[in-house]
């Protein structure tokens, strides 16, 4: 077995709370009054204060060139675990070896000053990050074009426009050269064109052999980038393996938390004021006609909707638009000029079945749509949003994601043209 | 990989020494975040830098109404605007770095809460800082010398070493403001009234000369005293001063400078946790 390049032993991190610990800083004041008072006081009531666990025995060990995922909730001890390796804060207990130089980075734009230029910035924040100058000068033409603020080098930031503040972040932390790259959920800024190029640029990174940690609330993007995740929860270890088995139960356990309503929707009133027929409420289903919103591969989606108010004239055609992550336009159905199937306007319930799924796994929403005549009546931007998971078509537990694999599986296969 | 480079992190016990090795590797940083301090302090003044030339040379006139011509201080044989123009320039620096440097951990609150650096490094560059004011004014200390015709003593080769125990008793004050103010921001309020108050019992406005002989020794013990002591034996030739002083001074600068480190790193290890 090869050596570990991380190797984290028994690490727990404890806050207190309430009292001392509780306030953000001690003022004199305090601590003058409260000795006053414990001085006149002789049986005080001991006040312990609070203790609260952050990370508690945790250890694990990280291999060279390994990319881990680390995924769980708000507050299950991912930012804590992500500042301890990266030396912000120390652990209460345990310890971590780290065999490499380190580079974190939990925020973009640490370091930023808004009276600064962007050149000025860009030298400051790759400092900040551990970057020599020569570094930076080597690869500044990089970053400023990864980055795409040639006009504005010479512009001080709190000029920018947010995205290209964010870009410029980015760009200077992304050109980060280091043997362990620590990253917490910094995907989640700019716009979706800028994600995606992150995105690319974190796996390109990952792909050049370094050791890569990274948090995300992002399945897909932890799906693409890592090979094996942990799943913390309260602090705990609750899964450390593959990332595609990790990543399937820790979504099953989180979508078993939402409740009914996110199989039946109702549609907002506040919507619907000014419409005279339009989509009162929708219900996902599955094969089995049970409410569900996950579906695995290959699985059908059966959407029962209601209508109200009145069609004007004769018929309508009901429309569904499904998108990906991405905002990307995936499949159409349209009951009318599909399938010649128009729905006389005593129709008020109908059944719209989508399937077999040949979709990628990844998150998705549906947008319905309704046209009378030649009107359009109504068009109801989130009516309900669903999952794919375990998108392995060819039962080869090789998992197909949609950030990185398209957005569905066509039919295939591969054989050998034999010559006689 | 490289084995030899592994950095173990855990808690830490007691005190803990400075690592230069880790200083030297951020070394650019301090240059860089006292750059930053410069240009954003001077960035959107309508007269920039001419701020640094203003303040000491108004205090120089103040001083040398008040306690040269309506008070008749004694000057030590050269003209009160020069004497006290002389304490002026090691004072501003210190007074500067006292304020600076206090505020300087709470102010960067949110660096040090997401990247790890050597905490070290902002309160020493935020001292690092007033080193361009303190050249600025001694370019203005050089005008005047020449406009009065004083020529300096060969004592001023001994100038490095003042200049050297200044910075040291600023980084030595600075390291303590900083890290106490992270913890008690009290320290916020206290801060303005302590320069004051040093400056009157430091030899700014004066010359130390005017102390009585039983009061010499514990005057002494002020850091900043022996530094103006020998900023005008070196500059002016002023008589030769009371040496045993000038140590004493030393000493005291050295003991809170040294203890400002170990206050220092044992705090360090808790700022991202109570900023």
């Amino acid at each position: 077995m090869e050596k570990p390049i991380i190797s984290v032993r028994n690490l727990g991190k404890r806050y207190l709370l309430g009292v001392g610990g509780g306030q953000r800083y001690r003022a004199l004041r305090d601590i003058l009054a409260n000795t006053l008072k414990n001085f006149f006081k002789r049986n005080n009531e001991n006040k312990t204060p609070q203790e609260f666990w952050a990370l508690k025995g945790l250890s694990f060990d990280v291999r060279a060139g390994e990319k881990i995922g680390i995924i769980g909730r708000n507050g299950a001890g991912k930012s804590t675990l992500l500042k301890i390796l990266s030396e912000i804060t120390e652990p209460t207990e345990g310890e971590v070896r780290i065999y490499g130089r380190v580079a974190s980075l939990l925020e973009v734009g640490t370091g930023f000053h808004p009276e600064l230029t962007g050149k000025e910035n860009i030298f400051m924040n790759g400092a900040i990050l551990g970057m020599r100058r020569a570094e930076i000068k080597k690869k500044f033409d990089e970053i400023v074009a990864f980055a795409e603020i040639e006009k504005f080098l010479n512009t001080p930031v709190k000029r920018y426009s947010s995205g290209m503040y964010v870009r410029l972040a980015f760009a200077v932390a992304a050109h980060l050269e280091p043997e362990i790259l620590i990253v917490d959920e910094v995907l989640a800024v700019g716009d979706i064109a800028f994600q995606k190029k992150c995105l690319g640029k974190m796996s390109e990174v990952a792909k050049g052999g370094r050791t890569v940690l990274f948090v995300s609330h992002n399945m897909g993007a932890i799906r693409s980038l890592c090979g094996s995740a942990i799943w913390l929860e309260n602090g705990q270890i609750m899964k450390n393996g593959d990332v595609d088995e990790v990543v399937r139960d820790y979504e099953e356990t989180q979508l078993k938390c939402f409740d009914g309503s996110s199989y039946v929707i109702q549609r907002n009133p506040e919507n619907v004021k000014n419409l005279s027929f339009y989509f009162r409420h929708v219900e996902m289903i599955d094969a089995n006609g049970k409410h569900a919103n996950i579906f695995r591969y290959n699985e059908t989606l059966v959407l029962i909707t209601e209508f109200a108010g009145e069609v004007v004239d004769g018929q309508f055609s009901a429309e569904f638009y499904i998108y990906n992550e991405l905002e990307q336009l995936v499949s159409v159905g349209a009951s009318g000029p599909y399938h010649g199937k128009y729905f006389d306007k005593e129709v008020k319930k109908i059944k719209i079945e989508i399937g077999p799924l040949i979709l990628t796994s990844g998150k998705y929403r549906i947008k319905l749509s309704v046209m009378t005549g030649s009107i359009r009546a109504d068009t109801w931007e989130n009516a309900i949003s669903f999952t794919i998971t375990e998108c392995q078509p060819f039962k080869t537990s090789c998992e197909i994601p949609a950030y990185r694999e398209g957005v569905c599986v066509l039919q295939q296969s591969f054989g050998e043209v034999i010559n006689d | 990989m490289n084995i030899d480079h592994v950095k173990i992190i855990r808690k830490r016990h007691g005190l803990i020494g400075v690592d230069f090795n880790e200083l030297w590797r951020y070394r650019e940083l301090f240059w860089f975040l006292a750059l930053r301090d410069i240009l954003v302090r001077y960035k959107q003044a309508v007269i920039g830098i001419a701020w640094s030339i203003l303040q000491p040379l108004f205090m120089m006139i103040v001083f040398s109404i008040i306690f040269g011509r309506l008070a008749k201080l004694p000057s030590d044989g050269v003209p009160y605007p020069i004497m006290t123009f002389v304490a002026l320039l090691p004072w501003q620096f210190f007074a500067q770095a006292m304020s600076s440097s206090s505020q300087s951990i709470v102010g960067s609150a949110s660096i040090i809460s997401k990247v790890y650096f050597p905490r070290l490094i902002i309160p020493t560059s935020a001292v690092i800082s007033g080193v361009i004011d303190f050249c600025i004014s001694f370019v203005i200390l050089i005008g005047m010398m020449v406009w009065y015709k004083i020529v300096p003593t060969s004592n001023i080769i001994y100038l490095p070493l003042f200049l050297l125990l200044a910075f040291t008793a600023a980084l030595g004050v600075g390291l303590w403001l900083s890290a106490l103010n992270a913890e008690f921001r009290d320290v916020f309020y206290i801060v303005p009234f302590l320069v004051q108050a040093a400056q009157y019992i430091s030899p700014v406005a004066y010359s130390s000369s005017i102390i009585p002989e039983k009061w010499k020794l514990l005057y002494s013990l002020n850091p900043m005293a022996g530094v103006i002591d020998g900023f005008r034996w070196c500059i002016l030739g002023t008589a030769t001063p009371n040496w045993s002083g000038i140590i004493i001074s030393a000493v005291s600068v050295m003991v809170i400078f040294a203890g400002g480190i170990l206050y220092f790193r044992k705090m360090e290890r808790t700022f991202a946790d109570i900023i």
